[in-house]
């Protein structure tokens, strides 16, 4: 069997830019985030009106997760998809929001659809209901985008035969300061790129 | 190919005990951790029961001998303490060479921030409450607990909500079977707080008595707080240096339920796939397992969801199961590491822990949990079960060498 | 009660973020829960609640109520209605 793992296909999005494999795909300016990802959505034609509940980090990880799979034929099961995720400000922008509806204490209401959010793995999840993932999950907190933290683990799930393909990457949000940078890892070699750690820290620094 | 990963060492803290023997002694006694609260500050005094651990920071502080050093939140006194004892008990105080921490908490020194934010906000203050500023992070506490145990070589803090230690244990696991090192350090801390009571009073699933789980009329959870961790070791290094062997971590598995943010499948459908393939992953047979320690929150979604995860699981061979909840209330990125504690205890142990409060079967299965607990029971393999908001599900099984 | 209808439905759509849905597309009866309605789920029943409290100052202590009180907009105004006047 063919151990050999491939990069299928990665997506960005950062600074109100949008790309799929280094092709642009959506860009608008001088916008903030929710403008911005409003945009984006209607421009995408996303469809899933579940995404406007969703708090600013799953927002950001689920459309760069959908362009991105929009884009590759999934050939495993649902049950061995994995989804490893990193990033450096966990949930805090939400954290933040949550502790804003509860500091006044003459107008206490605090909010459940915006505590369910105060934990970063729940933008996991929404990427897991929207495309029926079932596989195992981690998202992992490191200062700055570390490609052999993200390798190694993903490598140590494929080996472990926990995973047929896997969606990896960098999904961050804090303030409206963000930068999404997915990759889809499989078997299949039809795009030829090999799965290495230095080639996805190149992807993720070649932006300008 | 890979090496077993052997678990040599144990350590706990929590509302029914400040070490392993004190816990068991309480499990015992059949005494719940579950009560008032006395020292966290807030309006749910008298009114919602929680597992709160009954010394102070001050005092925690001078148990693990840290009085000096500054800026240390609940969570990672909670976790020195715990994490010691594990590295202790291992015989391993002063050899950390070739050893990794893997620590998982939720909401990381949010007591701090909740006491200080509005001083943090007020340029016009300061004061020594400024060094709080920095241990909000989650990671903040696993880097100070692996340098008070001088921890070096792969340090690194999981969250993933109330699954995480169960995850941080999986983790350093895989980190030996990698060769990466040959020892790990694994488990969670978390403390009481007002965000996390308040954040999960507002989802209406907090009790306002002791817990009652995989009952037919259960009224929701209590929270906790405490710290597990255990020491994983590769084969080998336990071999060579003669090590005592609590089990050996045979399995592990985390899935995705992808049904919603918080609310779990009634089916169990991810939780149920969680226990197949760690049952899968240690080459076991479903029947081959003696004891399962349910994650068992007592909240309405979850018990039904796991208790039907076990019935598609067992069908209707269902072994002894039971949740330990009822005494340490739900510590959240703690409980993972406090129920692998309380499983490999059972396995060296004998015994079988009681259900807490349980008195009626739920209607929508076909078994209960244990009431009483069981001494001298023949224990070879324990299903440990952790399931988190964001459907993430994992569990670990423990076998007897 | 025609009033606090409308006036539901513009609150709901801001609560819950129902970004694409305007009050015109909203059946005063049809369920709001479920297939087929609006497709609200638990935590949404959960942000009625708060809804009902912050602003029409009714307290639902048991969220289990809350499967009939939301069922639908007009089920909701009626039990606004009701534990108004009283």
């Amino acid at each position: 069997m063919n151990n050999r793992l491939y990069i299928s296909g990665h997506c960005r999005i950062k600074d109100n830019r949008v790309e799929l494999n280094g092709e642009p795909v959506f860009t608008q300016k001088d916008s903030n985030f929710s403008e911005f990802i409003k945009a984006l959505y209607r421009d995408q034609q996303f469809q899933y009106s579940k995404f406007f509940k969703m708090d600013n980090l799953s927002k950001l990880g689920f459309a760069a997760s959908e362009i991105l799979l929009r884009s590759i034929h999934i050939n495993v099961k649902g049950s061995e998809v994995g989804v490893v995720l990193a990033n450096a400000n966990s949930s805090l922008d939400t954290d933040v929001r949550y502790q804003e509806s509860i500091k006044d204490k003459t107008n206490y209401f605090p909010s459940p659809s915006v505590f369910v959010y105060t934990l970063p793995n729940i933008v996991i999840g929404e990427i897991c209901i929207k495309h029926k993932f079932t596989g195992e999950n981690a998202l992992l907190i490191s200062e700055t985008f570390e490609a052999d933290q993200l390798f190694d683990h993903t490598m140590s799930l494929f080996k472990d035969g926990k995973v047929g393909s896997c969606l990896i990457g960098w999904v961050d949000y804090y303030l409206d300061d963000y930068d999404a940078a997915l990759f889809f890892i499989t078997r299949d070699n039809d795009k030829k790129t090999n799965f290495e750690s230095e080639k996805i820290k190149s992807i993720y620094q070649n932006w300008s | 190919m890979s090496t077993k990963v052997l678990v040599t060492g144990l350590g706990v803290i929590s509302s029914i005990g400040k070490n392993v023997q004190d816990t068991l002694k309480s499990i015992r006694e059949l005494k719940s951790g579950v009560g008032q609260i006395d020292l966290l500050i807030t309006r749910h005094r008298g009114d919602l029961p929680v597992g709160e651990i009954k010394q102070t920071d001050e005092e925690l502080k001078e148990t693990a001998g840290v009085s000096s050093l500054k800026a240390l939140t609940r969570p990672t006194v909670l976790g020195m303490l715990a994490a010691r004892e594990a590295v202790e008990d291992a015989g391993l105080i002063g050899d950390t060479e070739g050893t990794g921490f893997i620590s998982a908490n939720t909401v990381g020194g949010m007591g701090h921030t909740e006491q200080y934010c509005l001083d943090y906000i007020n340029k016009e203050k300061e004061g020594d409450f400024l060094e709080y500023l920095g241990t909000h992070n989650c990671g903040d506490s696993t880097e100070r607990i692996a340098d008070y145990l001088n921890i070096k070589d792969y340090v690194t803090t999981i969250n993933t909500a109330c699954s995480s230690s169960a995850n941080a244990i999986m983790l350093g696991a895989r980190l030996i079977k990698n060769g990466i090192v040959k020892r790990v350090v694994a488990g969670g801390t978390d403390s009481l707080t007002r965000f996390t009571l308040n954040g999960f009073n507002t989802l209406m699933i907090l009790a306002k008595e002791q817990c009652r789980p995989f009952d037919e009329n259960r009224m929701g959870l209590n929270l906790g707080e405490g710290a597990g961790f255990i020491v994983l070791e590769a084969e080998e290094a336990a071999n060579e240096r003669g090590a005592r062997v609590y089990s050996e971590l045979k399995g592990y598995a985390n899935t995705c339920d992808a049904y919603h943010q918080t609310a779990s499948s009634p089916e169990g459908y991810g939780a149920a796939s969680a226990m197949k393939k760690a049952i899968e992953h240690a080459g076991l047979k479903v029947e081959d397992i003696d004891y399962v320690n349910l994650h068992g929150t007592a909240t309405q979604m979850n018990d039904l969801s796991e208790g039907n995860a076990i019935q598609n699981v067992f069908g209707d061979k269902v072994p002894d199961v039971s949740s330990t909840k009822g005494f340490t209330g739900h510590t959240l990125g703690a409980a993972g590491g406090i129920e692998a504690v309380f499983s490999n205890l059972s396995i060296s142990e004998n015994i079988l822990f009681p259900n807490l409060n349980f008195t009626d079967q739920m209607n929508e299965l076909n078994f209960s949990p244990l009431k009483v607990i069981k001494e001298n029971a023949e224990v070879i393999n324990v299903l440990s079960n952790s399931f988190g908001f964001g459907g993430n599900n994992t569990a670990l099984l423990f076998s007897k060498v | 009660m025609e009033e606090l209808i409308n006036k539901l439905k513009a609150e709901i759509i801001e609560v819950l973020n129902l970004e694409d849905i305007s009050p015109g597309d909203i059946d005063a009866e049809s369920p709001l829960f479920g297939e087929g309605g609006l497709g609200l789920d638990s935590i949404d029943a959960l942000e009625l609640i708060v809804l009902l409290e912050k602003n029409y100052e009714i307290k639902i202590e048991n969220p289990q109520d809350g499967k009939t009180i939301f069922f639908s907009i007009k089920s909701m105004a009626e039990y606004i209605t009701e534990h108004q006047a009283a």
